[in-house]
């Protein structure tokens, strides 16, 4: 599992493994919104957590249908399923691999672009936090969508279109507390929630993605 | 070693082998022929585990056995040694020295997959197959795409580095591969009777 991990990595930082494209994206739709919604700091300022939740989740979309796809064509994913290494920790190294990749610097980037949205002073900790407990949720529930459509040619927007519902908790559940913390609430409870969304997905979809991976590579 | 009994094999729902049946004591290779579309493949990958079989038993240590299908699953952005590191790391064993001569690939170790012909990454594939040592191989067409010299290469490997310590082979080839002492099993007499609608005037009758 960990040298399927150190793998991924390695290739995520190689010529055409798409590390940063996310990064990328998430800075070009945090600075169109101003351009959208008009320069008032006012309005910036109230949507700004809610604006950096909302890039955040698009971003990660971006880079999931890699997860799988790439080591489908290649005839990599039958060999590593042979290989003597459960599925479960296949879905599990590739949900690491894609959260070290693109959730951790999102989370790490997200505080930075705040600045470009107004963000209140008390706001910053706020939507890292959030950020960082929630994009894991983002990514394990990414790959188990990208094992859902993985052996399925231009698959990708057929991802999104089954993912992006499976995203609405984590999105509220996030935004809210990072709303309530930024306005200064207690944000207690929206930020357990959030918890337990991305506990219950690395406990329970490591196992169905196996179990759809088994059935998309008979 | 690999007991095989009386197995029946479906490729998306339709039935394509029934009755297949062999025995492979330490040491030895089964060849598999029969026209393209016969099954072998299908065979193989249900051998494999990848799928289930819909009747028969097969028997084998299952820890020992590995499999490698017409694609090699070589990560084009990585070196050669970082492709094999891989595979020795996922298997717990350690990349030997002497796969560099058996694969004639002493040159290429440090060279990016990506920058290699397709029988030389075919060799690297194959090379997989010593770096993770398992003593029971589903091989399927393992010397599409290489040249005469290769396909020595791989012989000699499955003859002298594999076979030689108690391994077993199932090979699907459509070439002589010079391992004298291999069986071949024609799969022809076993391709599944067709229930299709050539059957459909019998119902009536």
């Amino acid at each position: 599992m960990i040298a399927l991990l150190l793998r991924d990595l390695r290739l995520a930082t190689r010529a055409g493994g798409g590390f940063g494209l996310g990064l990328v994206f998430f800075l070009i739709v945090v600075v169109l919104v101003p351009f959208g919604v008009g320069p008032e700091t006012a309005i910036l300022s109230k949507i700004a957590s809610g604006i950096l939740w909302v890039a955040a989740l698009l971003a990660a979309l971006l880079s999931l249908d890699r997860i799988f796809a790439l080591d489908f064509e290649d005839g990599a994913l039958t060999l590593i399923a042979t290989a003597p290494i459960p599925l479960e920790a296949v879905g599990l190294a590739k949900a690491t691999a894609h959260w070290l990749t693109t959730g951790l610097p999102l989370t790490i980037a997200a505080p930075v672009l705040g600045v470009l949205l107004q963000l209140p002073a008390n706001g910053y900790s706020f939507v890292a936090l959030t950020l960082l407990l929630g994009t894991p949720a983002l990514s394990m529930i990414g790959t188990f969508g990208a094992a859902l459509t993985v052996g399925i040619r231009r698959g990708g927007l057929l991802l999104s279109l089954l993912v992006l519902p499976l995203y609405i908790p984590t999105l509220i559940f996030g935004a809210e507390a990072a709303r309530r913390g930024t306005a200064g609430l207690d944000a207690t409870t929206p930020l357990l929630m959030l918890a337990g969304i991305t506990a219950g997905s690395i406990a329970l979809l490591p196992f169905a993605t196996a179990a759809v991976l088994r059935i998309n590579l008979r | 070693m690999l007991k095989v009994r009386d197995i029946a094999v479906e490729r998306s729902g339709v039935p394509v082998l029934s009755g297949v049946s062999f025995d492979l004591a330490a040491g030895h290779a089964l060849i598999l022929r029969g026209p393209n579309g016969i099954g072998k493949t299908t065979l193989l990958r249900t051998l494999a585990g990848l799928q289930e079989p819909t009747n028969g038993t097969c028997e084998f240590p299952v820890d020992q056995a590995a499999y490698a299908s017409h694609a090699d699953g070589i990560k084009t952005a990585l070196t050669v040694r970082e492709n094999l590191s891989f595979w020795a790391d996922v298997y717990g064993n350690t990349v030997p020295d002497v796969i560099w001569d058996w694969f004639d690939l002493g040159d290429l170790r440090d060279r990016f997959a990506g920058t290699l012909s397709a029988g030389q990454k075919r060799r690297v594939g194959l090379a997989r197959l010593g770096v993770i040592s398992r003593k029971v191989l589903f091989l399927d067409e393992p010397t599409v795409s290489l040249d005469g010299f290769s396909v020595k290469l791989f012989s000699s490997f499955m003859r002298d580095h594999h076979l030689a310590h108690g391994g077993v082979a199932v090979i699907a080839t459509h070439i002589d591969l010079g391992l004298g002492e291999a069986q071949t099993l024609d799969l022809t007499p076993f391709a599944a009777q067709d229930d299709g609608p050539s059957d459909s005037d019998e119902a009536f009758l």
